[in-house]
C-alpha cells in the first residue's frame, strides 16, 4: 500500500509523531503519575480495539470482556513472579497469555453462538463474573491465584538486561520506568492498529460485517457464522490477553479487583461512545474515558472547594456518576458515538429509503 | 438429609424475593423487549428509603409497626416515581432505536442510581430497623422465623394481586395486548405510553416491596446490593420464560431453592474443593445452561425467525 | 447417474399443529428453469427454507448432485452450490452494492486472519480478484453504476438485481429465486425474464417461486404446484395450467 503522501498528510503525520514522542516528557512535568495515566490510556486503547472486533466488527455484545484481560494478566503473574518461583521471559509468556486468552475466548464464546443480543450480553456478563469469582477464591485447597490479595512482585518487561522498570539513561536522556513503558506501548499500539485496520478491510472483516448486518443472509451466502463468531471472540480475546500481560508487568501486582464488571462496562462504553466499529472513534473513546476521569479526580476537589468552600461529593462517586450520565446522554443524543464511521452515522440517523 | 428441609425453606424465602423482583424485569421485557438493567437499583433504593423513613420515625418514638408501614409506603411511592421517571426520561425517547442503545442507557442509569445512592446514603453498610419481632419456629428439624413466614405470605399475596390485575382488569388486558402486538393494540385504542408506564410503575412497586423484605431478612443494606440481586432475579425471569408472569414467579422460587441447595451441598459435592462462597455462581450457571439449551425458559414460547 | 440435479423425497415440515409440507417429492433436472407455484401459504417458501438449510425437515430429505444434503447447515448449502434470494430481500443494508457482492465471493475464497494481518502477495491477489469478479457481476445484472451506493439506498428493482448478483457470486449450480418479480412492472419483469434466461444459458439451473403466472408459464420448462403443503402436479406449463385441481386451488373449490 505505498502511495505518495500528500503534503497535508505528511505534515499531519509528522506532527502526530513529534507529539507522541514528546508526550511522556510533557506529562512528566506534572509528575510520573501522569505518565502512568498515559500508559493506562494506551492499555485501554488495546482493550477497546480488541473489544471492537467482537462488538464493532462482528456485532456480538460482550459484557464480560475483562475476563480475557484477567487471563493474560494472571498468566504473566503466575509465570514471572515469586508466586510459583517461575520467571519466564516476555517472548515466552506473552504468546502463552495470548493463546490462553484466545482459548478462553473460544470456550466462553461457544455457548453464546445462538443467542440474540440481550441474552448474549447477559451470558457474557455471567462468564466475566464467574472468572472473577474463581480468581478471588482459587486460593484453597491449592493456592493458584492467591485469592483477594493477589500476586505481587511481578517481573517487569525485560529485553535481555534492559529492564523497563527503574530509570535508565539513553543517549544522555533519563527515562523513567513509566516513560520507557510508554514507548513500548505506543509501538505495540501502532502494530495493533495496523492489524485491526487490515482485518477490517479483509475478507474476514467483510464476513463479520455481513453477520452483523443480517445473519440469516450471511449464512445463505455460505458464511460459516459459527466459526466466524468464534474467530471474533478469539481475536478480541487475544488482544485482551496481550494487554493483560503488559499490565501485569507494568503494575508489578495483580488482584481480582482490577477485573470487575464495571471494567467490562467501561471498555464497552469506550467502544460505543467512541464510535462502534470505527477504529479512530474507538481510540478516541478509550483515551477520553481513561484520561478524563483522572483529570476530573484532580479537578473535582479544588473546584468544589472553590465553589462551596469544601468537598461535598467525593471525587470517586462523582466520577462514576458522570460516567453513567455520559452513557445515557450520548446514547440519547449521539447514538452512533462521538466519532462514528460515515456509514454507521447514516445507519443510526437516516432511515432506509 | 438433615439440612435438606432447611435449605428448601431458605430457598423458598429467598426465591420469593427473587420472584418479586423478577416480575419487574419480565413485565418490561415482555412489553418492550428491553432488559431494564436499572431495576436492581430501584429495589435497592426501596430498601434504603425504608431505612431512612422507618428508622427516623422509630427514633422519633413511633411504634415499630406504624413506622414500618410508613417506611414501606414511602419505598413504594419513591420506587414507583423512580420507575416512571426512568421510563419517561431515559427509555421512551429510545423506543425505536436498535437494541444496543437502550441497553447501554439502562446500564448508564444503573450506574447513575448506584452512585446517587452512594452520595446520599454513604458507602457504609447500614442496618435495617427490625420491623417484626424475632420469633422462631421449628418443624421436622428445620428452623424458620416469623420474618421468613411473613416474606413468603406477603410475596404470595402481592403476586396474587398482580395476577388479578393482569387477568381481570382492563389495564391488565391492555398490557397483555401490548406485549403481544403493540401496533395492533394501539390501533384498538390502547394508549401504549400509559401501558408501558404502568408496567414500569407496577414493576417498581413490586421491587420496593422486595426491597423491604430483603432489608428485613438480611438486616443490612448497601448501595451496591442491587447489582447481584438484579442479576439473579433476571436469571429467574429467564429461567421461567421471559415475558411470562407465572414463569417469573416460579423461576424465582426455583432459583432460590437451587441456590440454597447448591450452597448447602457444594462442599460435599466437590469434596471440599469449592466452598459455599461460590454460591453466587449458581445463578450464573443456571442462566447459562438455560440460555444454551432452552432459551425460551420453562414456560416461554419458542420464537422462530421467518426467512 | 440421472440428469436430475436436485431430488426432494417426501419432505415434510410441521409448525406446531400446522402441517406446512406433507410428503413433497419432486426433481429438478440440470439446466432447467423449474417453477414452484401455489396459492399463498401453500408452503413454497417453507420448501425453500428446508432446501437451503434454514429449517430442518421433519421427514424426508434432499439429494443434490448425487449426494444427500445435510439439514440445519445453511452455509453448507451454499458451499455445495445452492444459492438463494429472499422473498423480503435480505441485503446487507449498510454495505455498498459492491461489498454485498464481494461478500458473496466468501465461500469460494480462502484468505483467513493470518493472511489478512500479514497482507501477503497471495492475499492481495485474491482480494483484487474478488473485487474484479464483483464488478463483473454488477455489470451482468446491469447495476454497475450503483456499485458504491449503500444497498439500502438502491431502488427496489436494483435491490432485487443486487440480491441475484450476490447469489451468483457464490458460483451456484442451483439458483433459487423467491418471488423475484414481486412488485415489478411489466418492463422490469421482461428485463428480469431476460436475465434469468441468460443465467440459465450460462450454465446455472434455476428454481423459481413466483406468483406472476404469465412469467412462470412463459419462462419455466416445468412447473410444480403446491397447495396446503401437498404437491398437486409436476409437469410442463401447458399441461399444468389446464389441470382442474390447479384451477380449483387458485380459485377455491
Amino acid at each position: 500500500m505505498m502511495k505518495w503522501l500528500s503534503p497535508r498528510s505528511a505534515l499531519g503525520i509528522t506532527l502526530i509523531t513529534v507529539a507522541l514522542l514528546a508526550l511522556p516528557f510533557v506529562a512528566a512535568m506534572g509528575g510520573q503519575a501522569w505518565v502512568r495515566i498515559l500508559n493506562f490510556a494506551i492499555l485501554y486503547v488495546f482493550l477497546a480495539l480488541g473489544l471492537n472486533i467482537v462488538v464493532g466488527f462482528a456485532g456480538l455484545l460482550d459484557l464480560g470482556y475483562i475476563a480475557f484481560y484477567a487471563v493474560g494478566a494472571y498468566t504473566w503473574a503466575l509465570l514471572a513472579s515469586p508466586h510459583f518461583g517461575v520467571h519466564l521471559p516476555i517472548w515466552v509468556i506473552l504468546p502463552i497469555g495470548a493463546a490462553l486468552a484466545c482459548l478462553a475466548g473460544v470456550v466462553l464464546g461457544s455457548p453464546t453462538l445462538k443467542l440474540r443480543g440481550d441474552y448474549l450480553a447477559i451470558v457474557t456478563l455471567g462468564f466475566g463474573e464467574i472468572v472473577r469469582i474463581f480468581l478471588n477464591n482459587l486460593n484453597a485447597p491449592f493456592n493458584v491465584t492467591n485469592g483477594p490479595q493477589g500476586i505481587t512482585l511481578i517481573d517487569p518487561v525485560k529485553f535481555g538486561d534492559f529492564s523497563f522498570s527503574g530509570t535508565t539513561q539513553i543517549f544522555g536522556v533519563a527515562l523513567s520506568g513509566p516513560q520507557k513503558y510508554y514507548y513500548l506501548l505506543v509501538a505495540l499500539a501502532i502494530l495493533i492498529i495496523i492489524i485491526n485496520l487490515r482485518l477490517q478491510h479483509s475478507r474476514i472483516g467483510r464476513a463479520w460485517q455481513a453477520i452483523r448486518e443480517d445473519e440469516i443472509a450471511a449464512k445463505a451466502v455460505g458464511i460459516n457464522t459459527r466459526d466466524l463468531k468464534l474467530l471474533a471472540f478469539a481475536m478480541g480475546a487475544s488482544f485482551g490477553g496481550i494487554a493483560g500481560g503488559i499490565f501485569s508487568a507494568m503494575q508489578g501486582f495483580v488482584s481480582p479487583e482490577s477485573f470487575s464488571l464495571i471494567e467490562s462496562i467501561m471498555i464497552l462504553a469506550m467502544v460505543v461512545l467512541g464510535g462502534m466499529g470505527h477504529i479512530p472513534g474507538v481510540i478516541l473513546g478509550a483515551v477520553l474515558l481513561s484520561v478524563l476521569p483522572e483529570v476530573l479526580r484532580y479537578a473535582v476537589g479544588p473546584v468544589q472547594t472553590a465553589i462551596f468552600g469544601k468537598v461535598l461529593i467525593d471525587p470517586e462517586s462523582l466520577r462514576m456518576l458522570i460516567f453513567g450520565l455520559a452513557l445515557v446522554l450520548v446514547m440519547r443524543f449521539k447514538p452512533a458515538g462521538l466519532w462514528p464511521s460515515p456509514e454507521r452515522k447514516r445507519e443510526l440517523t437516516e432511515p432506509a429509503r | 438429609m438433615d439440612i435438606f428441609l432447611q435449605q428448601i425453606i431458605n430457598g423458598l424465602v429467598q426465591g420469593s424475593i427473587y420472584a418479586l423482583v423478577a416480575l419487574g424485569y419480565t413485565m418490561v421485557y415482555g412489553i418492550m423487549g428491553l432488559i431494564n438493567f436499572a431495576h436492581g437499583e430501584v429495589v435497592m433504593i426501596g430498601t434504603l428509603v425504608t431505612i431512612t423513613v422507618a428508622g427516623t420515625l422509630i427514633k422519633a418514638g413511633m411504634p415499630v409497626a406504624l413506622a414500618g408501614m410508613a417506611g414501606l409506603s414511602a419505598a413504594v411511592l419513591s420506587c414507583m416515581a423512580l420507575g416512571w421517571g426512568l421510563e419517561r426520561i431515559a427509555y421512551r425517547p429510545l423506543r425505536n432505536a436498535p437494541r444496543l442503545t437502550p441497553l447501554i442507557t439502562a446500564i448508564g442509569m444503573s450506574i447513575v442510581l448506584q452512585n446517587l445512592a452512594m452520595i446520599i446514603w454513604g458507602r457504609n453498610y447500614m442496618t435495617f430497623p427490625p420491623l417484626l419481632p424475632k420469633v422462631n419456629f421449628e418443624f421436622a428439624g428445620a428452623h424458620f422465623t416469623l420474618i421468613q413466614v411473613v416474606i413468603v405470605l406477603i410475596s404470595a399475596a402481592t403476586m396474587g394481586g398482580l395476577l388479578f390485575l393482569i387477568y381481570r382488569t382492563k389495564l391488565g388486558m391492555a398490557m397483555r395486548a401490548t406485549a403481544q402486538n403493540p401496533a395492533v393494540a394501539s390501533l384498538m385504542g390502547v394508549n401504549i405510553n400509559r401501558v408501558i408506564a404502568a408496567a414500569f410503575v407496577i414493576g417498581s412497586a413490586l421491587g420496593a416491596v422486595a426491597g423491604v423484605m430483603v432489608g428485613s431478612y438480611y438486616e443490612i443494606a448497601h448501595y451496591q446490593m442491587g447489582f447481584m440481586l438484579g442479576l439473579k432475579a433476571f436469571t429467574a425471569a429467564v429461567l421461567g420464560g421471559i415475558g411470562n408472569l407465572a414463569g417469573a414467579m416460579l423461576g424465582g422460587i426455583l432459583l432460590g431453592i437451587i441456590e440454597a441447595l447448591g450452597a448447602g451441598y457444594i462442599g460435599d459435592l466437590t469434596g471440599g474443593f469449592l466452598g459455599s462462597h461460590y454460591q453466587d455462581i449458581f445463578a450464573f450457571v443456571v442462566l447459562i445452561v438455560v440460555l444454551m439449551f432452552k432459551p425460551s425458559g420453562l414456560f416461554g414460547e419458542k420464537t422462530g425467525e421467518r426467512a | 447417474m440421472s440428469a436430475s440435479l436436485l431430488e426432494a423425497r417426501a419432505v415434510a415440515k410441521h409448525f406446531g399443529g400446522v402441517t406446512a409440507l406433507r410428503d413433497v417429492s419432486l426433481s429438478i433436472r440440470h439446466g432447467e428453469i423449474y417453477g414452484l407455484i401455489g396459492p399463498n401459504g401453500a408452503g413454497k417458501t417453507t420448501f425453500f427454507n428446508c432446501l437451503t438449510g434454514l429449517y430442518v425437515p421433519d421427514g424426508g430429505g434432499f439429494t443434490f448432485a448425487g449426494a444427500p444434503l445435510l439439514a440445519d447447515a445453511p452455509h453448507q448449502a451454499a458451499e455445495r452450490g445452492i444459492a438463494r434470494t429472499f422473498q423480503n430481500i435480505r441485503l446487507f443494508a449498510n454495505m455498498t452494492a459492491l461489498e454485498n457482492v464481494m461478500v458473496g465471493r466468501h465461500v469460494r475464497t480462502r484468505v483467513g486472519v493470518l493472511g489478512a494481518m500479514l497482507q501477503t502477495a497471495a492475499t492481495k491477489a485474491e482480494e483484487a480478484a474478488i473485487r474484479q469478479r464483483a464488478i463483473d457481476l454488477l455489470h451482468y445484472v446491469r447495476i454497475e453504476d450503483r456499485a458504491d451506493d449503500l444497498a439500502k439506498n438502491l431502488s427496489y428493482g436494483d435491490q432485487r438485481r443486487l440480491e441475484i448478483a450476490r447469489a451468483l457470486a457464490t458460483e451456484p449450480k442451483l439458483l433459487c429465486l423467491d418471488e423475484p418479480a414481486a412488485g415489478m412492472n411489466a418492463t422490469e419483469t421482461e428485463e428480469l425474464r431476460d436475465l434469468i434466461e441468460g443465467i440459465r444459458r450460462d450454465g446455472t439451473t434455476i428454481l423459481l417461486i413466483e406468483h406472476d403466472v404469465k412469467l412462470v408459464m412463459g419462462l419455466c420448462d416445468r412447473v410444480a404446484v403446491l397447495d396446503y403443503g401437498v404437491l398437486v402436479i409436476e409437469d410442463v406449463p401447458s399441461v399444468v395450467q389446464k389441470d382442474q385441481r390447479v384451477i380449483e386451488a387458485y380459485l377455491g373449490a
